[in-house]
């Protein structure tokens, strides 16, 4: 009898336990308690550390007189400003590279992986062999390869290489004419943009004439014609304000000119040959996640090879591309730190500066790591916008 | 034998015991992880790690640099000594992987005042850039590597110099076969610099052009070694660093016969150890490891006469090498009594260091100058010992 009221009474007890609502809540009260406590045990022990043995700490260094100078910057920066605005250099050089980089490699990775599928034998093991030597060396060594086993040998300024265009490759890096330009050019790029905004126009009256009577209207040449015939008739009618800055031989370097520096050069060359191998990968796989059956029907409809490949198997294969090109982006971006092997001046590099001249370590692993946080984000963010575009449109 | 390959992790276990304590275990590991370095390409993962390891260390470290480092030091058994990654003259490895160089011989000799035995050193190769984390985190016990002691060092670094024991100069080398009309550092505007960054020589450098209105092209790395690389491969048509430094890197380059250095000094240098502040028994014995060393070559007490001289009639001599009655010197410090006869035993006085290091009876030949002596005109200069 006994044993048959505890049966029952059990019941209403292991509900109260057993309740997964409640125990839900529960064990994320506990995470979240314990993960606040580690984080708050954290700071409070950097903090009576870093008080312990003396060490200025704070942000307050930012504002101070960095007193080094930057060899690449896309900003005015010298030795007088701040150890922020040197920071802020390094950032900059960092999303150069990376969207540099990413562009590139995302043109290479696409060949690449379309070469892979082509029906030509050579162009296929060309493209195999690419991939197999990319994705199974080391990026940082791929960075020295360019380094020091293509830029290094490069003949010194006095020899330098004559190239087209009053361009010169040295071990220095590559010089070529920088533009200069004069009053009224603000006109050619007016010109530019409206060309631009044309072309999108006529694109899209194109489509819709498509769409509504089948005739087709040659897009890519009107484009063209708009977008490069426009600014040269602004560049003519205001009087040709475009004059040309050619690099010359002085003491030491050759000077004027606009030179790109052999550390971008390589690491830009790095990343972009290393990311492709990768991308092709994604993209072949993309293409191969199509099913056969819409190259059939598409060629059964009387499409040629390649709207096939363009309006078919493309915009279909995106979907299956896109997640997993993020995440090669955001490995390019992060790849890009291997810079402080060769000297160019990224976030990591600068910021590993200011941290030694200033002795701000904490705070300057904390810039670092929120940066290329927000950064890696921000990435995310655009390729999830674009992920949205190309998703299954249901009907 | 000096413990190179880390191996010989004497104070591990007890370290690792006594982890919250004292984290001495934590630096073996992390010594082993730095001397692994001949993969080339495990360098930059490394240097990140660094950077948080060392930033983590400063927090969860807990007291890993507390106050008595004397005593953590006895407990593990040898001083953890940072040097450069390979300065000839300084700190470099010879063909043995035996640390050679004033700045090695001066971590020896505080090993032979803390124990009476110079070989209990083991030492961590640091760049420029992780020399200070490495000694604000507790990862090393001193710091001996050809480091600049500057106000901001002293201060808000929480670091305390102990005394100079090179008095450098930053200059200029270049390659005379390529540049042949460049004899002045006035004569460089326009050219590409090559520098170490994170160091007093980048700032320098950077006052220096502008002070006199030159142009240039800093082109920066963060090794030694990669400056090294870079400028005899041509990369850059200057290299700029302390001028003891540019006659050792000349030594190493291609054609050493082609580069001279220019005569500017542009800076003051003055190179010495550092230890971390807040440990006044430590940072005492340090610094007078280093007035032992002048004082020493002072009263003419050599590593070959150093038993005869225990005999001598001096009383100063006799004072200075503990053998006077009832004297308290070295047990008032935290050493033994005849501390001073263990350094010279170890490394020689100061002047003996210097001429086997960078002096005469080196490749560097570099001239005594103004680390000669006091009494010789020069800067070095001890306190009594007494």
């Amino acid at each position: 009898m006994a044993s048959q009221e505890i049966l029952r009474e059990e019941p209403s007890r292991g509900s109260f336990i057993n309740d997964p609502k409640i125990r839900g809540i529960f064990f994320q009260a506990v995470v979240v308690i314990v993960l606040v406590a580690l984080v708050w045990w954290i700071a409070q022990n950097v903090i009576a550390n870093l008080t312990r043995l003396r060490i200025a700490s704070g942000f307050g260094f930012l504002n101070s007189r960095a007193g080094f100078d930057i060899s690449e910057s896309a900003i005015a920066y010298s030795s007088d400003s701040t150890y922020g605005r040197a920071i802020l250099v390094g950032f900059l050089n960092t999303v150069i590279v990376a969207v540099a980089g990413i562009i590139t490699a995302t043109l290479i990775g696409f060949i690449i992986g379309i070469g892979r599928l082509s029906h030509n034998w050579l162009i296929r093991k060309i493209c195999t062999v690419y991939v197999e030597v990319f994705r199974n060396i080391p990026p940082l060594l791929v960075i020295f390869f360019w380094y020091s086993g293509v830029l290094a040998v490069l003949p010194p300024p006095r020899e330098s290489i004559n190239l087209p265009f009053s361009s010169f490759l040295n071990q220095r890096g590559f010089y070529f004419p920088r533009a200069v330009w004069g009053d009224g050019s603000w006109l050619i790029l007016v010109a530019l943009l409206l060309g631009i905004a044309m072309a999108w126009f006529v694109a899209r009256k194109a489509r819709q004439r498509q769409m509504a009577t089948g005739q087709q209207f040659p897009v890519f040449w009107t484009s063209t014609a708009l977008i490069i015939g426009l600014p040269l008739l602004a560049y003519a009618l205001s009087g040709f304000p475009l004059s040309f800055d050619y690099p010359k031989q002085s003491t030491f370097n050759l000077t004027g000119g606009f030179q790109v520096r052999p550390e971008f050069l390589s690491l830009y060359l790095a990343l972009s040959c290393y990311t492709a191998a990768f991308i092709a990968e994604i993209v072949r796989a993309g293409i191969r996640g199509v099913n056969k059956g819409q190259t059939e029907a598409a060629a059964a409809l009387g499409l040629r090879a390649g709207p096939i490949l363009r309006l078919v198997v493309i915009p279909q294969a995106m979907r299956i591309v896109i997640p997993p090109l993020t995440s090669q982006y955001l490995n390019l971006t992060k790849n890009s730190s291997l810079a402080i092997a060769i000297g160019y001046p990224d976030l990591t590099a600068i910021a590993g500066t200011v941290l030694n001249q200033t002795g701000q370590a904490v705070e300057g692993v904390v810039i670092m790591m929120a940066v290329y946080l927000a950064l890696s984000l921000l990435t995310s963010a655009i390729m999830n916008v674009v992920n949205a575009r190309m998703a299954l449109v249901e009907r | 034998m000096q413990f190179v390959n880390g191996r010989q992790r004497v104070g591990c276990d007890a370290g690792f015991r006594e982890w919250a304590g004292t984290g001495s275990c934590v630096h073996t590991e992390k010594s082993q992880v730095r001397l692994k370095k001949t993969e080339k390409g495990l360098w930059v993962m490394k240097h990140i790690a660094i950077g948080i390891l060392g930033a983590a260390a400063l927090g969860l470290v807990a007291s890993a640099a507390s106050a008595a480092t004397l005593d953590d030091v006895k407990a593990k058994g040898f001083i953890q000594c940072g040097v450069s990654t390979g300065l000839a003259g300084f700190s470099a490895p010879d063909d043995k992987g035996d640390w050679q160089g004033i700045d090695a011989d001066f971590c020896r000799a505080v090993a032979a005042a803390v124990f009476g035995d110079g070989t209990r050193v083991k030492f961590t190769p640091l760049s420029a850039k992780e020399r200070f984390t490495a000694l604000q985190s507790g990862e090393v016990d001193i710091l001996s590597r050809n480091t600049t002691w500057t106000i901001n060092r002293d201060t808000a670094l929480g670091l305390n110099f102990v005394g100079v024991t090179y008095y450098d100069g930053q200059g200029f080398m270049i390659n005379a076969k390529k540049l042949p009309g460049v004899n002045s550092a006035l004569q460089l505007s326009g050219a590409a610099v090559c520098v170490q960054s994170g160091t007093t020589t980048e700032l320098n450098l950077a006052d220096y052009f502008k002070s006199n209105k030159m142009e240039y092209n800093p082109v920066v790395f963060e090794k030694l070694e990669e400056v090294n690389a870079a400028y005899d491969a041509g990369r850059c048509d200057v290299y700029t660093t302390d001028q003891s430094g540019l006659y050792g890197i000349r030594l190493t380059l291609g054609s050493p016969a082609d580069h001279v250095v220019l005569p500017e000094i542009i800076s003051k240098e003055p190179l010495g150890p550092a230890v971390r502040q807040g440990d006044d028994q430590w940072y005492h014995i340090v610094k007078w490891t280093y007035f032992a060393l002048l004082q020493a070559e002072e009263l003419g007490i050599t590593k070959a006469n150093v038993e005869e001289m225990k005999t001598s009639d001096n009383p100063e001599i006799k004072r200075v090498l503990g053998q006077e009655a009832d004297t308290k010197i070295g047990t008032d410090l935290g050493v033994s009594n005849d501390w001073v006869v263990n350094i010279v035993k170890a490394v020689g006085n100061y002047g003996e260091m210097f001429e086997r290091n960078v002096g005469s009876g080196s490749p560097l030949k570099i001239a005594r100058g103004i680390n000669a002596l006091w009494t010789k005109g020069g800067l070095q200069y001890a306190p009594p010992i007494r």
